[in-house]
């Protein structure tokens, strides 16, 4: 019998699965598919203080081995994802969740994450300052060590879970940022969000996009991400939940090879709704097959000769 | 929602850059006004199609050839499997109709109305029938609804064939309630010219096609709803035109 387990900051995951936030919405859409307690957990759609609607269509287009993005932060805010959304996901899911929660302002970060943080349900904050679809925020706090750091301490300062900075690639030195979340006071590093890419309409010649840029996703990005991921475990000692492109259990053993604890499925739900389940259910026939039986004993394995 | 897999039974031009598949697999749960999302070999993202007809074993979809994907599907051979997801969105509600539902659609919208037609008759009603297209090159279906023992207006936009002009210009008829289906333009103008409600099959762009990506979000009366799942059916009454 093989061992799924892993430990984030305390919190203990049967599996390390976890959808990622934007490709599940809360939950109930896949829970009509199948039951989703056999996840790890699983990353709620981004919340911000007040409901939003995103950006202009089309929010997507297809790429070679994945697909962009540009939803922008579409959500009903947090008054109503506690209130009314929350409620709705206990009924389907019964493991403690992770909360992903994007701002436009550090105050905004300090509340939106303090009332979350009181929710029994949440397990761990996951705190978006990558996201490249929305102006002034999002991805513009995760872009310097100092923006991010001043996030990291707001955040840290009004709650009790795990705090995880979510980051983005679209850096020159994603290892600076995330050294500066820890010293910050991070509890975990979860990476990578989206790349910011583009098409173009040939017919049209304008942007196929109605934001003119996504966040590219899927197949593509994953070589990126496991760099990144690797890039970070060398230079903090906490937790990294991993995620880019990932479709298949090789891929999680994979990423926790390159030092994530965690992984984070996301474009790959939305072309195969069954996809997470499909991953979980695949891990210990593929760790069987590469002599793995404690998962979590293979963490950062490929750092060490 | 489904995810199964369909075996093409065939897949042929009916018309002007326009294909018929036939599908055989199961067929439970899908309903008028509904889609199915396919996924294609080599390609990303699945292509969602309207369902134009079913029954117990076998699902016939209608799909324009307009980019590199459906060109791939127009090149699937009989025997084909291909993974499909089914049982996608609201799809007509046709409790509302009224005995003499009128049904406009153009283009590539003409096909979901197909298997609505089929359904109001099945129920008694007597619908009326619209559809409108480009050219006479483009005109598909004609002989399908009449088969059903609907008498249907066809229109061209250039005249070569039918009545010349657009849906708008046939619907001057005596309805009880209406359902449309085509490129926004037309339904605006049949929103326009409508008196009295009705339900609009909208398209977008998707990313998942089950609700999860919040790709497809559009703006109603009653708030945010996302193409894919609240819709792609949505009343007269939800759209803020």
């Amino acid at each position: 019998m093989v061992n799924t387990q892993v430990t984030l900051s305390g919190l203990v995951l049967s599996n390390p699965v976890i959808p990622a936030s934007g490709t599940f919405g809360y939950g109930y859409e896949f829970a009509q598919a199948y039951d989703i307690n056999c996840l790890g957990s699983f990353s709620f759609k981004g919340t911000t203080r007040q409901p939003r609607f995103g950006n202009e269509p089309p929010r997507i287009a297809e790429t070679a081995s994945g697909m962009l993005n540009a939803v922008g932060l579409q959500n009903p805010g947090i008054d109503r994802v506690i209130s009314e959304e929350l409620p709705k996901l206990r009924r389907v899911f019964h493991k403690p969740v992770v909360a992903n929660i994007s701002g436009f302002s550090v105050d905004e970060y300090a509340e939106c994450c303090a009332r979350i943080d009181r929710e029994e349900q949440v397990g761990l904050i996951e705190v978006n300052i990558s996201c490249p679809n929305v102006h002034c925020g999002g991805m513009s706090f995760g872009t310097s060590p100092e923006s991010a750091a001043e996030v990291t301490r707001a955040v840290k300062a009004v709650t009790t879970k795990p705090v995880y900075m979510k980051l983005s690639p679209n850096v020159t030195d994603i290892a600076a940022i995330a050294k500066a979340c820890e010293d910050a006071g991070a509890d975990g590093i979860s990476l990578i969000n989206t790349l910011l890419g583009m098409r173009i309409d040939l017919k049209k010649r304008r942007p196929l996009l109605g934001n003119t840029t996504g966040g590219l996703s899927g197949p593509a990005v994953f070589p990126v991400a496991l760099r990144m991921v690797w890039q970070v475990y060398e230079a903090v000692n906490i937790p990294i939940i991993g995620m880019g492109g990932v479709a298949s259990a090789e891929d999680v053993i994979e990423m926790m090879l390159a030092g994530a604890t965690a992984v984070e499925v996301g474009a790959a739900n939305l072309v195969d709704p069954f996809a997470s389940k499909k991953i979980v259910d695949g891990l210990p026939q593929a760790m069987e097959r590469l002599h793995i039986e404690n998962l979590s004993d293979i963490i950062g394995g490929a750092h060490h000769g | 929602m489904f995810d199964t897999s369909f075996e093409i039974l065939s897949n042929k031009k009916i018309a002007q850059n326009t294909w018929e598949i036939v599908l055989r697999g199961d067929t439970r749960g899908i309903a008028p006004g509904q889609f199915v999302n396919l996924r294609l070999e080599g390609f990303y993202l699945r292509r969602p199609l309207s369902v134009c007809d079913f029954n117990d074993g076998t699902l016939t979809l209608i799909y324009k050839v307009v980019g590199r994907g459906t060109e791939a599907l127009a090149a699937l051979p009989a025997g084909t499997a291909l993974d499909v997801l089914t049982g996608l969105g609201n799809g007509y509600d046709t409790s509302v109709s009224g005995p003499r539902p009128l049904l406009i659609g153009g283009g590539a919208g003409v096909p979901p109305l197909y298997a609505l037609a089929k359904a109001l008759i099945r129920e008694g009603k007597t619908p009326a029938v619209i559809l409108g297209f480009n050219s006479a090159g483009e005109v598909f279906y004609e002989e399908e609804f009449r088969a059903l023992g609907t008498d249907p207006t066809v229109t061209t936009a250039d005249g070569s064939y039918g009545v010349k002009g657009f849906v708008t210009d046939a619907m001057e008829l005596d309805y009880t309630y209406f359902y449309t289906c085509g490129p926004e333009p037309m339904l605006r103008a049949v929103y326009a010219k409508s008196v009295t409600s009705g339900q609009f099959s909208l398209e977008e762009r998707m990313g998942c096609g089950f609700g999860a990506c919040m790709g497809c979000t559009c703006k109603t009366k009653t708030g945010h709803k996302r193409v894919c799942k609240d819709g792609p059916v949505l009343t007269k009454e939800e759209l803020p035109w």
